[in-house]
């Protein structure tokens, strides 16, 4: 009950004290330059100048505080040792690129990334070209948009159980080893299975996102001209014709945005991987490598090289994903 | 050079039966019947909402009729896939693919339908040599002026060679100059190529100029079908009469013009018809009426005048510019009245051709 409070009266200052210091500022300003006498006209100039630096103010010094000054610190930690405090110039780099489990998650990074946004985009627009034009579209769209609304955990706690495997000899609470059993097979224990655990990995990931890309793509489908689907029916262009050679190319641009979103999404996955395998049995990605480091290693200097190396990946492909978003809107 | 003789076709007819097209309770197109002569020029006319777009779009097969047959060429289209109707359409919107070049957008039909490159190419360049696009053809739709796209959307149109064209209102996007030009080149395109053409507008100038025959709807329902003098000269219906001509047809009560001035067998419950042009100011005339209002449009001048309480325009030619409150008569020719019955809205003597005339042999 009290923490209630606490909680609720924080926020309350804090929204109030946002309040005041926008109300607060601007006042301020127009004391300073006040908008009549002789010098209104320079006057208002001058404090129009200066007005848009005292509302973004507090953003630009929270964005300084909480994305620059960590990028800064974690270049600094990267060049010292696993406290932080004696200098080893590029030797966490040098460590980086021998290591085996670097190596492997670098791998696994890359089977990520090929196969997940691939196969989230392809499924989307699938499911958003076929549930379009059904009356029951809107049902099925809220079902596959459905795992969305699931946090990576809660999602990965609810696979474990269609991967669940137990002795042979007893009954399989596992769906997929249950569904195997009944076709007479013997239960796997999916994810320690070495190279395809990963891809039993990427389905959770898949299952969750493809709601994500079905959603955008039903949209850019609608905002397809109806009359270039008619021009290209009266043309004699057959359905898979009209979906792929008009419909497609005229929102590449959107399907392009949707990739690089869940890209980006995919170079960050830890959630999944720590709560399945924590990287076990020849699964570990970047994220949860670097992880590992910095709480279990406790090795800051080497948790932020991989940080780094992670930040580089997803840089360009972020500002590449930007651009293209801006061109759309 | 490749001529206009190479994409030259046999237009065919097209024939609605009893046709209509109900949208829950409303009825847009309501027992429509209609001969469209092969090779002629027909515009679909009428007002926003009257069905000229839903008729067109069921011959094209992008609607399903709800009642009645429609043939092309003497062949059952009714329940024939779009494709299968072997006719060719210019949208409104031209409807280009954005993503494909104007050569792309031109010879994308016969791509789908397996014609080989080389005679792709070869009626590409007859095409856009008869349209004067070859300068555009690597060009995307998004880097044309509203004309030039019209244009590849007629391009798209003719490469196909289809003995049928139909087109919706597809200078409404255009410039009045543009429309202009357009109206006399679709005419001449489609008098060389030969092919049948249904035209849809709102625009009686462009029915007036290009149309063979004019197909005018209102509520769903054909009003008159005609020729563009006929429609103009001898309007069957009192929605003819008020739909043709800038402005529209005077309709007065038939009581308010002296008796000995109006044609024989006339009911005083009628109403008559007569068009601003044709009152001709004539001081022993049989019209009478006070000046209201006067609107000077430089070649002309147009009068409101009160005719016995009824409001009549009358268009003067020259510079005459009467006061208000001044009383003018008026004679007219002696075909210039019509008849009306306001029951029916119909007009009272025959003679009006209910079917298109076929075309002039020339």
């Amino acid at each position: 009950m009290e923490q209630l409070l606490v909680a609720l009266g924080s926020m309350a200052l804090g929204v109030g004290a946002c309040a005041l210091y926008f109300w607060g500022s601007n006042r301020l300003l127009d004391l300073v330059f006040p908008a009549r006498s002789a010098h209104a006209a320079a006057n208002i100039r001058r404090a129009n100048l200066i007005r848009p630096w005292l509302f973004l103010g507090p953003a630009v010094i929270i964005l300084t505080v909480y994305l620059v000054y960590p990028v800064l610190n974690s270049i600094w930690l990267s060049l010292h040792g696993r406290t932080g405090e004696e200098f080893v110039g590029l030797d966490n780099y040098v460590w980086l690129f021998g290591d085996d489990g670097f190596r492997e998650s670098i791998r696994n990074n890359l089977l990520w990334l090929v196969v997940v946004p691939a196969a989230s985009t392809f499924f989307g627009l699938i499911a958003a070209a076929l549930t379009d034009r059904i009356a029951w579209g809107n049902i099925a769209k809220s079902l596959i948009f459905m795992p969305m609304a699931i946090s990576f955990i809660g999602a990965s706690v609810i696979w474990k159980f269609i991967y669940d495997v137990r002795a042979a000899d007893v009954e399989q609470i596992g769906l997929l080893n249950a569904i195997v059993v009944a076709l007479g097979g013997a239960p796997q224990a999916w994810i320690a299975l070495p190279f395809w655990n990963n891809f039993f990995l990427m389905v959770i990931l898949i299952w969750i996102q493809t709601g994500f890309a079905m959603v955008i793509l039903s949209a850019a489908l609608r905002g397809i001209p109806e009359e270039t689907v008619e021009a290209a029916v009266l043309d004699g262009a057959n359905p898979l014709q009209i979906f792929l050679k008009i419909k497609v190319p005229q929102i590449w641009g959107t399907i392009a945005v949707v990739w690089t979103t869940i890209t980006i999404l995919v170079l960050k996955v830890f959630d999944i991987v720590l709560a399945m395998t924590n990287g076990q049995w020849g699964t570990q990605v970047l994220a949860n490598f670097m992880f590992d480091w910095m709480f279990r290693g406790l090795d800051f200097g080497r948790a932020a090289t991989i940080a780094l190396v992670i930040m580089a990946l997803v840089v360009p492909i972020m500002i590449w994903n930007i651009r293209e978003a801006q061109k759309d809107a | 050079m490749s001529g206009i003789a190479d994409v030259r076709v046999a237009g065919q007819e097209i024939r609605l039966e009893h046709v209509s097209k109900s949208y829950g309770t409303g009825l847009a197109a309501d027992d429509v019947n209609l001969i469209v002569p092969a090779g002629s020029f027909t515009v679909l006319l009428g007002p926003s909402g009257c069905g000229k777009s839903t008729t067109l779009r069921m011959i094209a097969g992008l609607e399903e009729t709800t009642d009645g047959r429609i043939l092309i060429g003497d062949r059952d289209v009714t329940r024939v896939g779009v494709a299968q109707r072997n006719l060719s359409m210019v949208f409104q919107s031209y409807a280009l693919f954005p993503h494909l070049s104007v050569a792309e957008n031109i010879t994308f039909g016969l791509k789908v339908r397996k014609v080989s490159r080389a005679e792709r190419q070869r009626r590409l360049q007859t095409v856009a040599s008869v349209l004067g696009l070859e300068a555009l053809l690597e060009r995307k739709p998004g880097q044309l002026s509203g004309g030039q796209q019209q244009r590849v959307a007629l391009g798209r149109a003719i490469i196909a060679e289809k003995p049928v064209c139909l087109m919706d209102e597809p200078l409404s996007n255009l410039d009045a100059k543009l429309r202009h030009e357009m109206r006399v080149e679709i005419r001449a395109l489609q008098q060389q190529l030969g092919f049948t053409m249904v035209y849809v507008t709102h625009d009686q100038v462009e029915a007036i100029t290009m149309a063979d025959q004019v197909v005018l709807l209102n509520g769903g329902r054909i009003e008159q079908v005609a020729d563009p003098r006929t429609l103009y000269a001898r309007p069957a219906t009192m929605f003819a009469a008020r739909f043709i001509g800038t402005p529209p047809m005077n309709l007065i009560p038939a009581s308010a013009l002296p008796v000995e001035a109006l044609p024989r067998g006339t009911r005083s419950d009628d109403m008559i018809g007569v068009r601003p042009e044709a009152l001709i100011l004539d001081a022993s005339g049989p019209v009478r009426g006070v000046v209201r209002s006067v609107e000077y449009l430089g070649s002309d001048t147009l009068v409101d005048l009160d005719v016995d309480g009824a409001l009549v325009q009358a268009r003067l030619p020259g510079q005459d510019m009467p006061a208000p409150g001044t009383l003018l008569a008026f004679g007219h020719g002696p075909d210039d009245l019509h008849v009306f019955d306001p029951a029916t809205g119909r007009r009272r003597e025959g003679g009006v051709v209910e079917t298109g005339l076929p075309r002039q042999s020339n």
